[in-house]
């Protein structure tokens, strides 16, 4: 066993995810405690370009045709053969749709401890994760001998992860990748939609606690007053109370508008890293522990219900209408 | 098509969640148990999918307060065959462990296809959906929300951020961790839910020595402080509203 930190970087389509680097920032910390190297792993088909800003002490590059696009089978054979071979101290992953389909199969096929939904490493080399939705953490020791790590966003900032200096690139031979059983058909583009929300200066959110269909007209009026667009969580998509276009969230859009009033939102992980680019985010929501009200500039526990309205005809009043 | 639908109760974050003594667990004592939303998504799946091929849906899960209710509205809803998991669940089980045991019970249910949430909020351990697919030996993907059935495969749509979706084809038999099901998850009335009380069957299965190798040890746990807290503004409606307008009007949105 050695005490580097590998790091699986995460790509898509030829463009690096912003949580890679988040990961790069979280291997650093981590390997300030254990005294290693940060490893980034490169898993793909001609993606040596995608190296070049990475922050890390070497590059390990790991080409084949089966990894040209991901597919759980063909990556947890990959970084198997490599987490095996090098016995690293940690391997990160995202906490994402590429990361969580990797790391937990990965963890019962080697037998190795998994930690989940880590959001900063302490500087005694303690995980800390964030569950039940953003409202409680839980810090432990990092298991050993080799801990697989799934790291939600949030405890550093991408930039922490950049660096000007292109790092050491090594090509490592692939593993043999055949018996895969699962294979990529086709990419489908995302809806466009009539408006795009990751645009829009002004965005009224609606979520779970908006409880209806019926009830959306309520954000529908106050952003027609304000001149604003209405977007959604996942929960309120997920009923087809608005179409996939206006989701904010983890598998919809990041947003960065001006002002961000959320209606009824928790803001759990999923939602809240997708509105963090947003200047000033306003919250109304009557569950006072609600994480959004850890992000928020403002906030009030006033009922959406009788709130709503009120403000409407207040906005229309100020506009002289 | 015969389809597992392992399902689990999660706490409800509508509630209060507070620490327990020992500061590193959730105090169980006034937790409230509901279905872990993605679980109830998979379930829904799943009885799409029944509807429009035809086959069996077993609904799967570990023994705790609340979950007989939670059964009988499955059935009430479409499902076929419900078994409750009986073992030391009283003090809450990680993934590995639930992988485990569900591995050996499902092996022997012989399933085309294993639906799963995709996460529950309180996973501590990674989620269960890949874990079983490596004790089954089959594959798996996850953030699914769509799902067809074509002979020996399957067609699934996972979700990217941003909206992109990417098309895949599994070998059945698979488990797949379910995001969303292709339709909201269809309400039942609560006499359908008495009925199914009366005539569904709730079938008994051992789950002895659990084994939770493979998941952290928590030392502490901790509600999460706010570098800088939402400034909070307090009264009624009319009161709100006058300081939201200011707001507006200083951040030059109205």
């Amino acid at each position: 066993m050695n005490q580097d930190i590998f790091v699986i970087i995460e790509h898509l389509r030829g463009q690096v995810a912003d949580i890679s680097y988040v990961m790069l920032a979280a291997a650093h910390e981590l390997a300030q405690n254990t005294g290693g190297k940060v490893e980034a792993v490169l898993l793909g088909q001609n993606v040596q370009g995608l190296a070049g800003n990475l922050a890390a002490d070497q590059v390990l590059s790991v080409e084949h045709p089966a990894l040209a696009d991901f597919t759980s089978d063909a990556y947890i054979k990959a970084v198997a053969g490599l987490t095996v071979e090098h016995q690293p101290r940690a391997v990160l992953f995202g906490h994402t749709s590429v990361g969580m389909d990797v790391a937990s199969g990965l963890s019962a096929h080697l037998g190795l401890p998994l930690v989940g939904s880590v959001r900063y490493f302490e500087s005694g080399g303690k995980f800390v994760s964030q569950i039940c939705g953003g409202k409680i953490m839980a810090e432990g020791e990092l298991p050993a001998p080799t801990a697989l790590i799934t790291l939600v966003p949030g405890g550093y900032k991408p930039e922490q992860g950049q660096s000007a200096q292109p790092p050491q690139v090594t090509q490592v031979a692939a593993p043999a990748l055949d018996g895969l059983r699962v294979t990529l058909k086709q990419y489908i583009e995302p809806e466009a939609g009539d408006v795009d929300i990751a645009k829009e200066p002004l965005l009224i959110a609606v979520g779970r606690g908006i409880q209806t269909q019926d009830n959306i007209s309520l954000a529908d009026d106050l952003a027609q007053a304000l001149g604003g667009v209405v977007c959604a969580s996942r929960p309120v998509v997920d009923q087809g109370w608005l179409p996939t276009s206006r989701l904010v969230g983890k598998s919809g859009k990041a947003v960065k508008p001006k002002v961000y009033l959320a209606i009824g939102i928790s803001g759990a992980p999923e939602h809240a890293e997708a509105i963090t680019g947003s200047n000033v985010i306003v919250a109304i929501n009557t569950d006072a522990a609600a994480p959004i009200f850890n992000i928020a500039k403002y906030g009030t526990i006033t009922d959406l219900f009788d709130l709503v309205p009120v403000l409407t005809d207040k906005v229309r009043e100020a506009k002289g209408g | 098509m015969n389809i597992v639908v392992p399902v689990k109760l999660v706490p409800d974050l509508v509630e209060e969640l507070t620490i327990d003594a020992s500061g590193a667990a959730l105090d169980t004592m006034w937790l409230r148990l509901i279905i872990n939303e993605f679980d109830d998504h998979a379930t829904e799946q799943a009885i799409l999918l029944k509807e429009r091929s035809g086959g069996q849906v077993t609904i799967i899960t570990p023994n705790a307060e609340g979950v007989d209710d939670m059964l009988f509205a499955a059935s009430a809803r479409g499902a076929d065959r419900l078994i409750k998991l009986v073992g030391d669940f009283e003090n809450g089980v990680n993934n590995h462990a639930l992988a485990r045991t569900l591995a050996t019970t499902i092996k022997d249910l012989q399933p085309d296809l294993v639906l799963t949430g995709v996460q529950a909020h309180n996973d501590l351990d990674g989620s269960l959906g890949p874990l079983l697919a490596e004790y089954l030996g089959m594959p798996y993907t996850g953030y699914v929300s769509g799902v067809i059935v074509n002979g020996d495969k399957a067609i699934v749509r996972k979700e990217f951020p941003g909206g992109l979706i990417a098309e895949l084809e599994l070998k059945l038999p698979a488990v797949l961790g379910i995001q969303a099901a292709e339709q909201p998850p269809r309400y039942v009335a609560i006499s359908k839910v008495r009925q199914a009380m009366k005539t569904a069957t709730l079938e008994e299965m051992d789950a002895p020595g659990l084994n939770p190798d493979g998941g952290p040890t928590i030392g502490r746990m901790f509600q999460p402080e706010a570098a800088e807290k939402a400034e909070m503004i307090s009264g009624n409606a009319d009161v709100v509203a006058d300081r939201l307008i200011g707001i507006f009007k200083e951040l030059g949105v109205l």
